[in-house]
């Protein structure tokens, strides 16, 4: 084999560009040259292949029977808080700085477990023990990008406190102009130049077509409006989450934002008491919603990330810490319903029972 | 048989130089499946080395970073293609028409910048020159703020381009924004004009790793004029794709090499 040092080819790697990994906590390198920031749920992150990359454009459609694009916002929008990540954030309410006290603060899932049992568990484990000091790091690298948050606390206020947040009321103006230069303001302070990326900004707009909105009847202007929202994300170091309404919207309209979509996501509301769901899903009184991804985000790139599956159950656990599973199917007697488990994993059908091996 | 030319190049008739000459092409996608790729393949073509052809690029949809480092992958530098005056890459992610009358001249500035930019790349003999829009509806969004006649007027006046200068002109749409509404006049009009209609589509079973989507390719007018058999093209023709960061992968339904 050659000398590693030497290189003989001359495709030679442009080392100096590869090194730069980011040097501010809350970024991670993704393939194509492109940077992840976290999405605030681990599972999501890690469903997406790493969470939301910079410069795209995440719209959510809403359903209107549950909220649970609002947990989506609020850990976004956490989670940029607690990275000490400048926010922007709109939405069609008369106060928009009050959802603020509304953010869920970071708590560890794992905090209760790791810390006692591993002191009196260390004596015993002493194969393990030697690869304790990989765990940590790996568990210290994990928390710089992403937290757990705890969904009933609030967000405390050290990380609220002389933030640069921007809250936008969406009522107040008779057309988009007021949250257009909003935006643009705030984007200008995130240009992107050459690999270094010295602040990021994240942008939250909620229910971007609400009827309460006085320019709710002109979609020319709202969807000019997320064009150049669009436009200008992909020069900047920043990501836009947006939810929509899509009821609220002509269909043609609707399907123009879906596509101007990077990353474009949809929760859906959980029919309660739901006798034939319940048989067929384990764990049916955990789930809260249902999120499906129907699109993932492909910059820099021309092939699809295709999942291996779409629609995820939202649960809370422990009654605090969102999480996101793929739908397991109960084993059950024939084929009635199979279209609410389109996961991949349910592998203990009772119809293998039928194949003679 | 040349192993670069695939299934599409073939249905586009790319074992023969130029065949897109004086034509309209109009790919079709819709959210599940991008049809981009066919746009990154059809640049490729344009561009390839073998030939003195040019492209004028109208980004709305990407900027150029994201279309440099897609082609270099399927091997064919866009900056270099730029400096040798071969690809004129127009921004216009920020293009806004304001109202009034600045509102008539967006696109026709636009026009006029394109029928410039076409006599000055003319002058090379037997250049085909190909004008690329990466997605209409954002066009039309762009330039829609009162009226939407002025997308038709923009794409008559590009059509009268593949008439008097022998320009290829590449449009890609989504096809499903459309499907809950009588169909807007440009988009008629597109279709007809078109000679080729491409139509990227998900697969009816769902996403799979290994099969990303099919496409239509519908060739209305070609004949081939040096084999004799261009009547046997003439027709419609269907395949499935795979994308990979190289290039794509195509075959009949059922004959996936996987």
């Amino acid at each position: 084999m050659a000398a590693p040092n030497v290189r003989t080819s001359s495709f030679s790697r442009n080392i100096s560009v590869v090194s730069s990994s980011p040097q501010i906590p809350g970024l991670k390198c993704g393939p194509n040259g492109t940077t992840f920031i976290s999405t605030g749920i681990r599972d999501l992150d890690r469903i997406l292949g790493g969470g939301y990359p910079l410069g795209s454009l995440v719209m959510v459609m809403e359903d209107p029977e549950a909220p649970h694009h609002m947990d989506l916002l609020r850990t976004f929008m956490s989670q940029g808080l607690v990275n000490s990540q400048p926010l922007l954030y709109a939405s069609p309410s008369k106060d928009p700085r009050g959802f603020l006290g509304t953010l869920p603060n970071p708590g560890s899932s794992k905090e209760d477990k790791p810390i006692a049992p591993d002191l009196d568990q260390g004596e015993s484990l002493r194969i393990a023990w030697q690869y304790r000091k990989y765990m940590e790091n790996q568990k210290s690298s994990i928390d710089d990008y992403s937290n757990d948050f705890d969904m009933r606390k609030p967000l405390e206020r050290q990380f609220l406190a002389g933030r640069p947040i921007d809250c936008v009321s969406l009522l107040d103006s008779s057309d988009l102009s007021v949250a257009q230069d909003h935006c643009a303001t705030f984007l200008t302070k995130f240009p992107r130049n050459s690999s270094n990326i010295a602040s990021i900004g994240r942008i939250a707009i909620q229910s971007f077509c609400s009827p309460l909105c006085e320019y709710s009847d002109k979609e020319s202007e709202m969807l000019s409006f997320i064009r150049l929202l669009k436009s200008m994300l992909m020069v900047s170091n920043a990501v836009a989450i947006v939810t929509f309404p899509p009821s609220m919207l002509s269909p043609s309209s609707s399907t123009r934002l879906q596509h101007m979509a990077d990353t474009l996501l949809s929760v859906k509301a959980i029919p309660d008491g739901d006798k034939e769901l319940e048989k067929l899903l384990t764990g049916y009184k955990d789930i809260n919603g249902f999120l499906n991804i129907h699109k993932v985000a492909r910059i820099n790139t021309q092939v699809p990330v295709i999942l291996e599956a779409k629609t995820f159950s939202m649960s809370l656990k422990k009654r605090r810490f969102l999480a996101l599973e793929c739908l397991n199917q109960a084993p059950v007697d024939g084929s009635s319903g199979t279209s609410y488990g389109t996961s991949g994993s349910c592998s203990g059908s009772s119809k293998s029972g039928a194949l003679d091996f | 048989m040349d192993r670069s030319v695939n299934l599409l190049d073939l249905a586009l008739g790319f074992d023969e130089p130029s065949p897109l000459r004086g034509k309209v092409v109009l790919i079709e996608d819709c959210v599940e499946t991008s049809g981009s790729f066919v746009l990154h393949q059809m640049m490729k073509r344009v561009l390839s080395p073998h030939s003195s052809d040019a492209l004028i690029f109208l980004a709305f949809a990407r900027p150029f970073s994201h279309y440099d480092r897609v082609l270099r992958k399927l091997g064919c530098n866009l900056s270099t293609q730029k400096t040798n005056n071969r690809l004129v890459f127009v921004d216009m992610l920020m293009m806004k028409c304001s109202d009034g009358d600045d509102n008539v001249s967006g696109v026709a500035k636009l026009f006029r910048e394109i029928q410039g930019t076409v006599r000055k790349l003319g002058n090379v003999t037997n250049r085909n020159i190909t004008v690329m829009v990466d997605d209409m509806s954002l066009l039309e969004i762009a330039a829609t703020n009162s009226n939407s006649d002025h997308v038709l007027d923009f794409l008559h006046y590009c059509h009268t381009l593949t008439c008097e200068s022998n320009c290829s002109l590449v449009t890609l749409n989504h096809e499903d924004i459309y499907s809950s509404m009588e169909r807007p006049a440009y988009l008629l009009q597109m279709v007809c004009l078109a000679d080729i209609v491409i139509k990227a589509e998900p697969l009816a079973s769902g996403l799979a790793n290994d099969v990303h989507g099919q496409l239509t390719v519908v060739n209305k007018g070609m004949i081939s004029s040096k084999s004799g058999k261009g009547s046997s093209r003439n027709k419609l023709q269907n395949f499935q794709f795979r994308i990979k960061e190289n290039g794509i992968e195509y075959f009949y339904p059922g004959c996936s090499r996987s």
